[in-house]
Parts: structure tokens; sequence; C-alpha cells
């Protein structure tokens, strides 16, 4: 079950849209597949991101993944939470597990993303 | 002629391993579960309790006839006519140039006759080199490995778990040591060996018998804390413990010195074997390079084939890299320059391009209480 209010990409990040910024995070099937994250990296806050550049990285005991920015525009905030309790992004994936907040460049890039229908799509019976 | 690609071998326990919810790989051409709740929580649970493994993918070759010591001692770094019968060793394959082709234990089972168990990875190429070096000695080799199922369990209360299950004191059975019984009513070899660094044992058995002793093992071992544990938190534990994993640590292209493993080689020993001439002349003038473990003292995680930096400059690769569930630090395992090597010695680990502190301690960075 996704939350049905986020938006997704196939890279298995969601966001959720707040006024003219977004949350953006990974999935709980993304969390679930990279097994216990025990280290996030995240851009410093002022930097502006293209979308679908990496932004970070996500490492779990076995495994090194990147992240990819769902949309352009300016890192607002990062989750420092995570440099001391990166097991968050397993336990609360969609909740204190957030990694940015971006302040959107171009709105219009937001349609482009899934709907949590379509994502469920995508991860259906993986 | 192209060969295809076998399929994947399934694990004799491989329906044990889906009812558990493992998430099941193809390692080394063997269907095994990788992780069963998570790799942290499997490690800890082997650490402080009890973890229960199936290598059934290991390769078992047995050696016997009136002159398998000696070939053993003419194919291998060790002396394995030195055993004693009911005894093992750590022990190496090399090729002539004294490069590592697989490292192995070696159990004495009887007078003339000995159990190689090698990596799941080399077993045919350890299978074929054992044959050829053989040839010429009154000794037979008989490869095992399909035929034969093995379980370790590993941890402080291995001995709790293991010992009501078996018809003899598995306690009285020393480190390094293997004795015959049987285990849940399946007869076994039972090894107090292990790749964890903690006390444990490996029972070997039959491949048709072997989720016998995978079952009884488990429901045995759960009032214990026993969990069953998949290859990634092998490999953490291994490496906490400093021991090294072909692919990793040791190749072709490394000889057991650069490995930190010359004690294994018994250049003592009566009579050639291949490796000798190259192995004494790298005894003799030194390594250029030797493993080493570091603990990274800014943040990141240094992973296999990472460079490591000395002053800026490059002077060697990380070979293993992880976050440490015990040290709660980032560890690695690395070749670097000799001139490198020693404890305490500031280098860095390039990771994504940048460079981050590493200090090189000594091995193996877990050691289990006494």
């Amino acid at each position: 079950m996704v939350p049905g209010d986020l938006r997704y990409t196939k890279d298995h990040e969601w966001v959720r849209v707040d006024g003219d910024e977004v949350v953006v995070g990974i999935t709980e099937f993304a969390a679930h597949q990279l097994g216990d994250v025990v280290f996030v990296e995240l851009p410093a806050v002022g930097r502006s991101l293209s979308q679908h550049a990496t932004f970070g990285v996500v490492e779990s005991v076995k495994a090194v993944s990147d992240l990819f920015a769902p949309v352009a525009g300016e890192v607002v905030a990062a989750n420092g939470a995570l440099g001391g309790q990166p097991e968050l992004v397993n336990t609360d994936p969609y909740g204190e597990g957030w990694m940015l907040r971006v302040k959107v460049a171009d709105a219009g890039q937001l349609d482009g993303l899934l709907d949590a229908a379509a994502y469920e799509q995508l991860t259906a019976g993986g | 002629m192209t060969e295809l690609p076998a399929a994947p071998q399934p694990s004799p326990l491989l329906d044990r391993h889906e009812a558990l919810g493992a998430k099941i790989v193809d390692f080394a051409g063997w269907l095994m579960p990788i992780q069963y709740a998570g790799i942290i929580e499997e490690h800890r649970a082997t650490r402080s309790a009890a973890g229960l493994f199936d290598l059934s993918h290991m390769g078992e070759l047995i050696v016997e006839g009136p002159e398998a010591g000696a070939a053993l001692a003419a194919a291998l770094i060790t002396d394995p006519p030195s055993l004693a019968v009911g005894r093992a060793q750590y022990s190496m394959i090399c090729a002539a140039d004294g490069g590592i082709i697989d490292d192995l234990i070696v159990y004495r089972l009887g007078d003339e006759r000995f159990m190689v168990v090698a990596n799941a990875s080399n077993a045919r190429a350890v299978s074929d080199a054992l044959a050829n070096r053989l040839d010429g000695f009154k000794a037979v080799l008989d490869d095992h490995s399909l035929a034969t199922g093995l379980v370790a369990v590993q941890g402080p209360r291995s001995l709790d778990v293991l010992g009501p299950l078996a018809d003899l004191d598995v306690g009285a059975i020393r480190y390094y040591g293997i004795a015959e019984g049987e285990v849940a009513g399946v007869p076994s070899m039972i090894a107090r060996t292990g790749y964890t660094g903690e006390d444990g044992f490996e029972v070997f058995s039959d491949v048709a018998r072997v989720h016998e002793v995978w079952d009884a093992m488990l429901d045995a071992g759960r009032p214990h804390g026993l969990v069953p544990v998949g290859l990634g938190a092998r490999d953490t534990l291994r490496l906490e413990a400093g021991m090294p994993l072909y692919g990793n640590e040791l190749d072709r292209s490394t000889n057991p010195y650069e490995a930190g493993l010359g004690r294994a080689v018994k250049l003592g020993k009566p009579g050639p074997f291949v490796g000798r001439e190259a192995l004494e002349k790298v005894a003799r003038d030194g390594t250029a390079r030797r493993l080493v473990g570091l603990i990274l003292r800014e943040r990141g995680i240094a992973r296999h084939g990472y460079p490591v930096l000395a002053g800026g400059a490059p002077t060697g690769v990380v070979t293993s890299g992880t976050m440490s569930p015990t040290l709660n630090a980032a560890i690695a395992m690395a070749y670097v320059a000799t001139g490198h090597a020693e404890p305490g010695t500031m280098l860095a680990v390039e990771i994504r391009g940048a460079p981050v502190a590493a200090e090189v301690v000594p091995l193996p960075f877990y050691k289990r209480p006494a």
C-alpha cells in the first residue's frame, strides 16, 4: 500500500506537494529492497537541482544507491536526523525518513510524476 | 563452441528459506538466502546468541588413499600429514606463481582420508587442480559437493543449541576439530569451525537429510535467540572478524603473504609443492603491499574497489567495506603500499571523488569476549 496523496517516480522517490515546495523521500518499496539503511548523503541547503540529476546517495549494509531529483528546484531543507539515524528511512519512509524539501522551479514537472495507482502498478510483483 | 550458463543450483534448503521469507539470490551459481529479517538484526543475533547458516553451496572434496596426505602436501601450501585424525587446518591452493586459487579448510577424517572444503565459486577449479595434482600419488579425489549439505550454527549459544541434538559430546570437540556423530538422528560430521569470529559448529550431512538438521536446529535454537542468517550478514560478520573473502581479499594475483596469511605457508615441510619457489622468494624479499584494516574517521562508507590515498596520492584499493553493526563505524580491508601499512597511519579512501579520512588499525576489528 502506498500513500494516495503522494506523487512518485519510477526511481522510487516520493514527492509531497506543499505549496510551492515539495518534500522528497524514497518509498517503502525502495527502502525494503535496499535493506538496512546505514548511511544517507544529502545536498547542502541552497543547492540547485536539475530534474533527474543525482542529488545524493543512500547506502544499505550491502549496496550503494543514487538518489535522483524528481523535479528541478532549490534545496531549502535536508533532513539532518538521517545523519545519526539513517534507519528512519526503513522505519518511517514517508514520515521521519524524509530527505529533502525543495522549492519547485517548474510546477509543470509535477504533472509528469506517477500517481499512487501507477506507482503501485510499477512495483506490483516486485 | 559457446558454453551456455548453467541454471543456478537451488540450495537443498531453498523451500525452507522461502517459507522463512528470505530474499534469494544467485550466489556463485547457487540459489541462496541473502537475508531474512535484515542483515543488521541477523548479525547482532549471531554476536549475542546464535545464527543458523545454510552453507550447502560450499564444495566438499574427499581425498583418500595411502598417499592422500602426501598428495595434499604437494598440492597445498600447508602440511596435511601433520594433522592428527579429527583435526583441521586453514589452507590454500596456489598456482606455480604463488597466486591463490582458493582458500580452504582441510579436515583429517582418517589415516588415509581427508576432506577439503572449498568456496562455492571455486569448487570446480579446486576440484580440477587437485585432480591434476593427485596424479602419480596413490590417492583418489571424490567430489561430494552436490551430495553434501552443510548447516552452521555460530554464536555464543551454539553449544546450547547443538549439544542436546547430538549423540556425542560436541563440547569436547576442540576449535578446528571434527567428529562423527548424529544430529537429530542424521549421521553427520560436526566440525568446530566457522567464518564469523564466534564459537560455533559446522554440520556436514547427506543432502537428502540436511533439512532434518536445519529444522531441528531452528526449533531447538529459537528459545536461545537463534535466527536464520543469510549471506549478507555472513559477509559483515567475517569482515568484522578480519577474515578474507575469496574474490575480495584473495585472488589469483594475490599471494598469501600480502594477505597477512604467510603463517599458513609451511615452507619447512619436506618436498616440493606447487608454488614453493615463488613463495620462498616472496618470504625472502617481502611484499610491496599488505592487507590492512581501516576505520573511517569521517562520514562515509568504503566499498570494494574504492581507491586508497596517502597524502593525496594513490597507495592502494579497498577490498571489502561496510558499516560495522558491532562497532557502529565504517570499516574496511584494503591493500596498501607496505610503507603505509602500520597501524596508526592516517590515509584516505576516495569516495565518489572526495577523500575521506581513514586510519590503519590492527585486524581483526572484532574479537569475541574470552
